[in-house]
């Protein structure tokens, strides 16, 4: 039993170290790695020397360049178990790591409550579908599903802007950009939360939207598969109410497969998330990263694609534990 | 003659086997639809690069089929013309992505042991990583100006999940009677993998090949939206990406600029994706011979 939490959290942790490494050896060891190009852009624009202009990349990205190469991989170890990522490069003096404190909590707000109603709903209408399945509601669903499962995620959040916004003006896009209306601190009241969902609203709309249809017709041909089970049978023969078989027998059985789909999916929509924030001015860690990448802000850049990382494989452990929890046979294997 | 018949009976089974679902088939007809226009269609619909500034964010008309952009150019042209690329792209990232996976997939399963951890082990790894943040970064230091270079950096980046499915289903194909059989009629390595191995994977190969194909369309245009592709002319990712930095998703009259390169990639992702629901059918062996 505690056996298989042990195992995942050693398997995670593994993970992260093995991301950490694969990222040191990118910024450093790589032909026009960020250090040499800084270095070079430094000695270009500000006409520095190479010395100074080294010893003011190697404080940027908290390596000591002149070290052996274990010494600096040992020191990078040591900083990331600080929580120190270096000093942003386009606004100085701020470390990396209170951009990430700022911002992460954004888009762990928007991708956690998108893909929980997504994968909520998606079930259940699944399972809508499989029991009413050659019906007319079925086919409606699975068209809709299928459309909006294969249009790239930012597409819709486009398309959103554009219908919602600027043709029919139903939602005041300009008054929801950014993740809080000004004056705003956050808290624990309803104002707060209110608007932080206000400002939430079209990410977290187009995070459901594409990822829903995948859910959707999953469930549904997993719960038809189900039904045709000996032990829904059974359940039918012993005379069970129709509710509790669908939800504990049915329902139950037929989402587990979906739980493996979910890892590969938290990785996606947070992969993808920095794309959606960019359109809608959300300002999370996504956003971060994609102004980090235009103004080529190494130190942010490795920092933030590193803590992308990090959540995803967190969100996967997670979805890992609900997995054994729901399904204790995997626990044993 | 006998092989040109025999071509033609092959043709005529597969395409009959596709029209036994009526959405994939439609998916099939309109993806093949999409292919002519863009790779055929450019040699007689000219592109309109001539600015006519009393012509500008017309709608759709007899003359301009999708209507005009800011400059008064004909976007159908554009269309056109903007298909090839993104489609070139996203052929040579997914021959890539599902020779690697097919490759090292099969690989993995058959030969067991360490070759399997050791696969399994650095596909994980990838599969980790948030593939689209990961190109996104990789491509601010990697000067991506090439479309084959471009396709060749997606695909090699892109075959992890592909890699793992393609493995399962090699790890159940290995254990079935009829592989089994083969084996205990000694029939050798090359008839396995070939005459029983191959045919019976053939459906997921193709299937592979559409999903890489889609995936490589949503990274390459997103990484254009990014401004991270310095590719040039009207392409649709870059008409999308034009639209979106001059502001022009803002304004009402410029709807057609945008809406038209948007329903050309969601048109060409959804036809692939229904496509295979055919493929899937007309790649199977089991069915061939009932006809």
């Amino acid at each position: 039993m505690q056996n298989y939490y042990v195992r995942r959290i050693a398997r995670a942790l593994l993970m992260i170290w093995i991301v950490s490494t694969i990222i040191f050896f990118l910024i450093r060891l790589l032909p026009g790695n960020p250090v040499e190009q800084y270095i070079a852009r430094l000695i270009e624009t500000q006409g520095m020397d190479y010395e100074n202009a080294r010893s003011q990349a190697a404080a940027l990205f908290a390596i000591d360049l002149d070290a052996p190469l274990w010494q600096q991989y040992a020191d990078y170890i040591w900083n990331l178990l600080h929580f120190n990522l270096g000093v942003s490069i386009t606004s100085p003096g701020t470390p990396v790591s209170a951009i990430i404190a700022r911002f992460l909590p954004w888009t762990i707000f928007s991708v956690g409550i998108g893909l929980t109603f997504s994968f909520v709903f998606g079930i259940l209408l699944g399972l809508m579908m499989a029991y009413r399945r050659e019906g007319f509601l079925d086919h409606a669903l699975t068209v809709f599903a299928s459309v909006v499962s294969s249009i790239p995620n930012y597409l819709i959040g486009i398309l959103l802007v554009v219908w919602l916004g600027v043709q029919w003006k139903i939602l005041p896009i300009a008054q929801m950009r950014g993740t809080m209306s000004p004056g705003m601190t956050p808290s624990f009241s309803w104002a707060f939360l209110s608007d932080a969902l206000f400002h939430a609203f079209l990410p977290i709309s187009t995070y459901v939207l594409t990822t829903i249809g995948t859910w959707m017709l999953s469930m549904k041909g997993s719960t038809v598969g189900t039904l045709g089970e000996d032990f829904v049978t059974v359940a039918r023969a012993r005379g069970l109410k129709d509710w509790r078989i669908t939800t504990a027998y049915v329902g139950r059985n037929a989402a587990l497969p979906l739980f493996t789909q979910l890892t590969i999916a938290i990785g996606f929509v947070v992969g993808g998330s920095f794309l959606i924030e960019t359109i809608f001015q959300y300002q999370g860690i996504g956003y971060v990263l994609s102004s980090a990448i235009a103004q080529r802000d190494y130190p942010v850049m490795q920092g933030v694609f590193l803590v992308i990382t990090v959540s995803v494989i967190v969100a996967n452990t997670l979805a890992d534990f609900l997995y054994g929890w729901l399904d204790p046979r995997i626990k044993v294997g | 003659m006998g092989f040109v018949r025999g071509f033609f009976n092959w043709l005529g089974t597969t395409l009959k086997l596709m029209t036994y679902n009526k959405a994939g088939f439609i998916g099939f007809l309109s993806t093949c639809a999409i292919l002519i226009i863009c790779l055929i269609g450019p040699f007689f619909i000219p592109l309109d690069t001539k600015t006519k500034l009393d012509n500008i964010y017309q709608p759709p008309s007899a003359e301009y089929w999708m209507g005009t952009d800011h400059q008064g150019r004909d976007i159908f042209s554009q269309i056109v013309h903007g298909g090839k690329d993104v489609i070139y792209v996203a052929a040579v990232a997914a021959f890539l992505s599902t020779f690697i996976a097919v490759g090292f997939g099969t690989l993995s399963a058959f030969a067991g042991g360490k070759i399997d951890t050791a696969i399994m082990g650095v596909t994980d790894v990838f599969l980790t990583i948030p593939q689209f943040p990961l190109l996104a970064v990789l491509a601010a230091f990697i000067t991506l100006n090439n479309l084959t270079f471009l396709g060749l950096f997606l695909g090699a980046l892109s075959w992890p999940a592909l890699l793992r499915a393609v493995r399962s289903q090699a790890l159940s194909l290995k254990e079935r009677d009829f592989v089994e059989a083969a084996r205990a009629l000694d029939l050798g390595t090359s008839h396995i993998v070939f005459r029983e191995l191959v045919p019976n994977m053939m459906t997921y190969i193709v299937i592979s090949f559409t999903l890489a194909l889609t995936a490589a369309v949503y990274t390459q245009v997103g990484l254009v939206l990014l401004g991270l592709v310095p590719v040039s002319g009207s392409n649709w990712g870059v008409m999308i990406s034009f639209a979106w930095t001059q502001g022009a998703i803002f304004f009402r009259d410029a709807m057609w600029r945008i809406m038209m390169p948007i329903l050309a990639i969601a048109l060409f992702q959804l036809s692939v994706i229904t496509m295979t629901r055919s493929l899937e059918l007309a790649f199977n062996p089991r069915l061939r011979t009932m006809v």
